[in-house]
Order: structure tokens, then sequence, then C-alpha cells
């Protein structure tokens, strides 16, 4: 933390005599960075630290990373709005919450990320989107790819291959986009699709579209050339070196205090808490033995916690004290299958042991928790 | 105006109108004296309407997503305000002011316009916003004086001119190591900040350099399990220094309602120490059997699968006691608990059926629970049930405990560390032991100390000579 101001200073200082030693004079400096790592939460993390920590005043930096499978939220959204949370636990998919707007994306080995990192005031998003498709043309010229004006890049005008987002602070600002090279288009579709019902929400909703990845057009298309050709036309166009630094977002030396961001990043408190506040009001079928049972929930959601909870159950079917100690416990809670199943197993220790109401009670729990 | 201000501090100082008294919450903690010195030099403040400035690409409105402040907040310079979005952007507003925010002007979620009143601040206008000499302002108690802001809950403490230096110098305070009193900031913590340099620059050699990936853990000593004792993992270092209260909620919350529920067994303790040798060799030779069938295989499946032997010759410790304590059931299943210490807290998945497990089986379900628990996917079902607990603690350490019965059970087990140490044979020669101890505890009111020792000692003799368990199993 200490060495930030002169890590800025050296940062700049370098930058500068690394231009004037290839005797170019330009107004601005600029470098190319791409991460080592895979870890969503990792690249992230240095997002954040070169936007906190970096002075670009008179330079700019291209960061190149990507991720092994992980669904990235935009900083206002829902998660059970938008993706199927059961899924990514069971595939063992990270979710992360980035800090930039916008809309949901999923993220594999086969997708890369750029990120655009100015100043405040050269902030500009088409330019860097044409320099993309510049790019991509360049390396396949038969390649039909377009700017919308909603900042997707689209393939034969119907197939998004890009989705943007931004973050602004006060003096500096990134822009940011995936491009869909060779991902899983199969495990994007159904990580994307959220299973959960009867959710009110004003958080930012996605909009989906059809994708289709580069690979299909030309199957001579790696990742390793898309970084290649992009990193190329971003030093042409600025006029700096064609060199992409290696870094490691583990490094504490080099980039002080990325572990605490990387914490930040992994937290249930960011990914989950920081869900604007939404309700949910749903209900399932039960199948116990030979009748179907209807039950109805409404619950309100704060901070990724439960604030109020109503189970509307058939009379008796369960000892009501127990019912009314379980909405107890879920009130305060986070909204988390763990969380509901340790409440809930452990209210059961409590009861007669009654098989019957075990099974009863099982039951109620588990579709409590696909809600979740 | 002036007068009337400050009159009416003096007299009470808990008003909480806001157009009476100027300093925040925080100052309540400072000498009265201090107090009224403060309104005095702060009195007359003058709003000013911070407008929402030009975000960029010819953007004219925004929608309000999150407030970092509320009314009555003090603010400075640089702060954040809010976050706002646009259009996929989204964008941190902050103060361009130091001061108090008198009035938010939109609620979440509505649209915001650029060039339209945002927030409206009260200036301190004594102190002005440009570097000028401003401590000539305040009263000869300047040295004392500090200004402190409470963002978010973090408190940084700092004369103007600290705050002054550390702006020119685009530093964060909250990133500054305090050394004064109450960890304020002086200005030779800024110097010292500005001063410490250190060779850390990215690699710029020509060719791309591969800095190689350190491990995901921290530096800590090499992982030898039964006998270095771990490096503490370090933790940044927090100087706030301030309590805080959270509600009980969740994996918290679960364990305070069932250890609440356990107080009303009268517990009682029993503790021997077992002799491994023979099993840790016996296991040496059947892990490779157990990883051909993709299963790990520790010793809890052993230790698990003895106690079941040991409660078919005493029921009574695999048994329930009904809330008025008139009837005993004695269970059929023995499903034993394993206590697991996740991320989230301590859970307790149970192992149905062990009576007619084997132990292979048995070390097959527990990975299976394992991994769920790690993943935090175990279902109800896993969770209850249970009739009798063992806790590994030993994996993280520790010889004797005393562990608390689980209700609905009467029985609980807690098995140390193992530790290699000297005992006498029956030749009276010291010879080199694995040891490890167990502690059990019971529900004394129906469990009796005998019944405990002797099961125990039955639970013993199978681990000591796991060649005897060949006889029994079922």
């Amino acid at each position: 933390m200490v060495l930030q101001s002169s890590l800025k200073n050296c940062l700049q200082l370098s930058c500068i005599l690394r231009t004037s030693k290839a005797g170019f004079r330009s107004t601005s400096g600029g470098i190319i960075i791409q991460s080592i790592s895979n870890d969503v939460y990792e690249n992230l993390a240095v997002e954040d630290w070169i936007h906190d920590h970096m002075n670009l005043e008179n330079q700019r930096v291209l960061f190149l990373w990507r991720n092994s499978p992980a669904v990235v939220i935009g900083r206002h959204q829902n998660p059970w709005q938008e993706c199927n949370l059961r899924l990514l636990r069971q595939k063992n998919i990270k979710l992360a919450r980035r800090r930039s707007g916008g809309g949901t994306v999923y993220h594999d080995l086969g997708n890369i990320n750029l990120t655009f990192f100015t100043n405040r005031k050269k902030y500009e998003r088409m330019e860097n989107l044409k320099l993309v498709v510049k790019a991509l043309k360049a390396l396949c010229p038969q390649l039909d790819v377009r700017v919308t004006d909603r900042y997707d890049i689209l393939l034969d005008r119907q197939y998004k291959i890009s989705g943007t987002a931004a973050k602004l602070g006060r003096t500096t600002a990134y822009h940011h986009c995936t491009l869909l090279c060779n991902a899983d288009k199969l495990v994007l579709s159904s990580v994307l699709k959220s299973p959960y019902k009867g959710l009110k929400s004003n958080a930012t909703p996605s909009v989906p579209a059809s994708v289709k990845n580069l690979f299909e057009e030309d199957p001579s298309l790696t990742c390793e050339m898309l970084l290649d050709a992009i990193a190329e036309e971003y030093a042409t166009q600025h006029q700096i070196d064609h060199h992409v630094t290696l870094i490691n977002p583990a490094d504490e030396f080099l980039l002080p205090g990325i572990n605490n961001k990387v914490k930040e990043l992994q937290n249930w408190e960011w990914v989950y808490g920081k869900t604007p506040k939404f309700s949910v009001s749903t209900c399932f079928n039960m199948v116990y033995k030979d009748s179907v049972l209807d039950v109805k929930v409404d619950m309100e959601i704060k901070h990724g916690r439960i604030e109020v909870c109503n189970i509307g159950l058939p009379e008796q079917w369960l000892p009501p004290t127990l019912c009314s100690e379980l909405v107890k416990s879920l009130t305060g809670s986070k909204l988390c299958p763990n969380e509901t199943s340790a409440l809930a197993t452990t209210l059961l220790r409590m009861c007669p042991q009654d098989d019957e109401l075990h099974s009863r009670w099982n039951l109620l729990c588990e579709n409590m928790m696909m809600l979740m | 105006v002036c007068i009337h201000r400050v009159r009416s501090c003096s007299s009470i100082g808990f008003i909480k109108s806001k157009y009476v008294c100027v300093f925040d919450k925080a100052a309540l903690k400072f000498s009265h004296q201090q107090r009224l010195f403060r309104t005095s030099a702060v009195s007359c403040g003058q709003i000013v309407q911070f407008k929402l400035s030009d975000i960029g690409e010819g953007i004219m409105e925004v929608t309000v997503k999150e407030w970092y402040i509320k009314e009555g907040d003090s603010v400075s310079q640089f702060d954040s305000i809010c976050e706002v979005q646009s259009d996929k952007a989204s964008v941190t507003i902050t103060s361009r002011y130091d001061g108090i925010i008198r009035k938010l002007h939109y609620n979440l979620d509505d649209i915001a316009y650029v060039g339209k009143p945002l927030v409206d601040i009260e200036i301190d206008t004594s102190k002005g916003v440009a570097p000028e000499e401003d401590v000539v302002e305040t009263p000869p108690m300047s040295h004392e004086e500090h200004t402190h802001q409470e963002i978010k809950g973090r408190k940084t403490l700092a004369t103007p001119a600290v705050r002054r230096l550390a702006m020119e110098n685009n530093i964060k305070l909250s990133e500054v190591v305090g050394t004064g009193k109450d960890n304020r900031i002086l200005k030779e913590d800024i110097l010292n900040y500005l001063a410490k340099q250190t060779g850390a620059i990215l690699p710029l050699s020509p060719k791309a350099e591969i800095v190689p990936p350190l491990p995901k853990s921290l530096p800590a000593a090499p992982k030898d399990k039964a006998h270095k004792i771990p490096v503490p993992v370090s933790r940044p270092l927090v100087f706030s220094g301030k309590d805080k209260t959270e509600p009980v909620t969740g994996f918290q919350k679960a364990m305070v309602k069932t250890m609440s529920a356990a107080l009303k067994i009268p517990h009682f303790g029993y503790c021997d120490e077992i002799d491994l040798t023979h099993l840790i060799q016996l296991r040496e030779e059947l892990k490779p059997v157990a990883q051909t069938r993709g299963i790990k295989l520790s010793f809890m499946p052993f230790f698990i699968k003895a106690a079941s032997l040991g409660l078919l010759q005493y029921p009574v410790l695999n048994a329930s006691l009904d809330e008025s304590c008139q009837n005993v059931t004695y269970k059929a299943s023995h499903n034993i608990g394993v206590a697991m210490d996740t991320e989230q807290g301590l859970i307790v998945p149970n192992v149905k059926n062990v009576q007619v497990c084997s132990v292979f089986e048995i070390a097959a379900e527990l990975n299976r629970l394992q991994s769920l628990g790690s993943a935090g996917q175990l279902g109800t079902n896993d969770l209850t049930g249970g009739t009798f607990t063992l806790s590994n603690i030993g994996t993280i350490g520790g010889t004797y405990a005393k562990p608390v019965v689980l209700p609905p059970e009467v029985a609980i087990g807690a098995l140390g560390k193992i530790q290699v140490l000297p005992r006498f044979n029956e030749k009276g020669e010291v010879f080199k032991a694995q040891i490890m101890n167990v502690s059990w505890s019971a529900d004394h009111r129906i469990i009796d100390g005998a019944t405990m020792a002797r099961f125990s000692n039955l639970w013993k003799s199978y681990l000591e000579n796991p060649a005897s368990m060949l006889l029994d199993l079922k």
C-alpha cells in the first residue's frame, strides 16, 4: 500500500523513458499488458487496481485477459434474475460482479476480454470498438463484423460476438468488452437462463442476444491470434511499441494492495449483497405420498438477505410453531441454500423424532432451497 | 443567526435538527470545550448545489443506482457520493467540495440530469476549497483541532494542513498509516509515505517476461499436517480499532439454537488414549487399493465403523430421550454424524446405516459428503437423522476436548491429533507409539459412566487391533 504513489511515478517515468528510447515523439504513452491468470476475481482486481492507482493523465493502457468458466454480472444487476445459480454451483462455475455497468456475460477460455484504460476525458467507446473491428478485418478480411449503436459487435448482422461495459471514476475511465472466439455456447445459454420465477426488481436487466463464435466463421482463428491482432492494431493506432507485458495478478509486490481487491471481489457481500432490493413472489407444488400440495412463498430481499419472509402451507401439514420458527430463522439470513439448510436442519433437532415429520420437513426445505 | 446557533448548541447538544447544529455525531465524543470552538468556527456555512457534471459521449441523463452518503454526512473533496448508470457505463460521482450533505435531489432509480443539481452541500466558507492559508482562520487550538469525516464508517483524523498535503500529492488518507494520537495522520506520515521508494516497476525488457505465478495460498510453511505448526495467514492490518456489532444470522444462528438446546443436557466426559500404530500400518496398505477404486481413504471410516460395532453392544449410546424424559428410543440405524468445518461454519452431515456398510462404503460416502460440504451443496437429507457423532478436531490440532452432545443424540466423541509418543510395552521397554486421544461426552440422564467406559474400551480395542474388527464385521 505504501508503494502506490512511488509506483505511479515509476510507471510514468519508465514509460516515458521507453518511448523516448524508441525515438517516438508521442505526446501520450501507452502500454499493453496481458494477465497470466485465468481467475476472474484476480483479473477484475487488476482492473480495479489500474483504475485506482495508475496515473493515466498522459498514457493509456490496454489490458488483455481470459478467464476459466465464470459468469460476470454488471454492477447493478441481480444474479438471481440473470443466471441459473444452481447450475453454476453444480458445474463449479464462478460468479463475479464487476464494477462496470451493463449486462451479464459468460466467460471461458474461448472468450477474450479487452480493457481500454484512459483518462476520463479520453473515454471513447466507439473508437475502441472500431479498433477491434479493424483488427478483426485485418486478420480475416471476409468477416462481416460491425459495431452497433448499443456498443455491441455483430457478426453477419445478427449474431452478437462482443458485449461492452464501462466504468468512469473521477480522473480515469475504462471500457471493457468481450469477444467470442471459441466459447462453449451450450453452457453459455444454459447458465444465462434464470429458473427463478416471481422476481420483481429494479436491477438492470440483461438483453438476451443470439451469439456466435468467430471460430465458426473461420476455424483457423484462435484466441491468441485475436489478442495479437488487437494488440498490434492498438499499438499502431496509438503509436506505441507492439510489446505485450505479462503480469501476474497475484504479485503483491508489483501491484501493492491487489490481494485485498481480490478478496473484496470474492466476498459474498459484494457478489450477492450488492443486489438492489427485490421481492420474490412465487409458488411451487410438492408431491408428498398421494397428494400434491401448493406452497406460496413471498420474500423481500435486501442486500442479498431475507428481510421479510412468508410461507403459505396447507394447514396443519407441519406443526405451525415449527413453521414460524423457520420463518423467524430465515429472516435476516442470506438468500443462500447452504444457510437455509443449516438453519432448517438445526430446527429439526428440537422436534420430536418422527420420521413422518422429518420427511415432510426435508421436502419443504429442499423446495425452499430451490428458490435460492 | 450565528448567535442563535451557538446558544442552542451549548444548551443541549443533542438537537437532531439539521439547520441548528453544524457538528456531526462524531464530535460528541470530544470535549464540550472543543465543540464550542468548532461551532463558532464553522458557523454560517454556505449551501452549494453540486450539479451533475458531464459524463461524456453526449450523455444527458443517468439513473441513480446507489448513494454512498446520506443527508447529514460530512464529505471531503474527492469522496464518493453516488453511483449512477448510463447505457452500460457505471459512473462514480465524487464530491468537489468539503462540507456536509444537506439534500439529496434524487432517490434510488430516479433519472438524474446532467447540469442539474445532484446534492446540496453546506460548505464551510471559512475554510474554502482552494489551498489558501485556512489555518489562520481557526482559533489557537488548531494543533488539537482536527477535521474528520466518516465515509462508509471509516474515520481518518488529520489537520487541514495535512489533508492539503495529501491532496496535492494525490494520496488517499485512508491508505496512510497514522502514527499520531488515535491513529491521527501527521505530516511526517505523509512524508514517509512519499519517501518510500522501491524498485517495483513493471518488467520492461524487450522480450516478454513471464513472471512465474505464485502459489494461490499466501506464503506459509510447507504443509506437513501431522508435525509442523502451520504459519498463521497474515491478515491486512486494520487500524480502525472500533467495535463492530452485527446481527447473528445464518450458520451462527444455527449454532446458537443447537447449543442452547444442548444446554439442557447434563454432560459428563470420559477420555482415553488409543495406540494407532497398527491401524496406521493397515491404512497404508489399504490406501492404494481404495485409490484404484477412486476413493480417498482416511482414518475416519475405521473410526466410524468401529463406533458402529461398539453401538451394537451398547445400543443406549445410539438412543434418543424424548422431551419429557419419559421415554428412550433405541434407534435401529446407526447414522453417524461427522462434524465438518466449512468456510461458512460448522455442519454435521451423517453417514446413514453404518451398521450395514463396509469400511470402503463408508469411505466412499465420506468422500461424497466432503466434496458436497466444501461446495456448499449438502442436501437436507444428509444433514438430518443423525444418531451419534464423531468430531475429528485433531486434523486442526489439539489432544483432549470437551465436545457438546448434539440433540436429539445422547453421545459424541472428539478425536485429537495423532502424536508420536514413547510408551512402555509388556516387557517394560520403551517403544515408539502413535497415540491419539479421544474425548467422549454423553447425556448423563440415560448414560452412565460405566457404559461409556466399556463402549470406549471396545472401540479402542477394535482400533488398536484392527484384525479383531474382522471377527465382528457384519
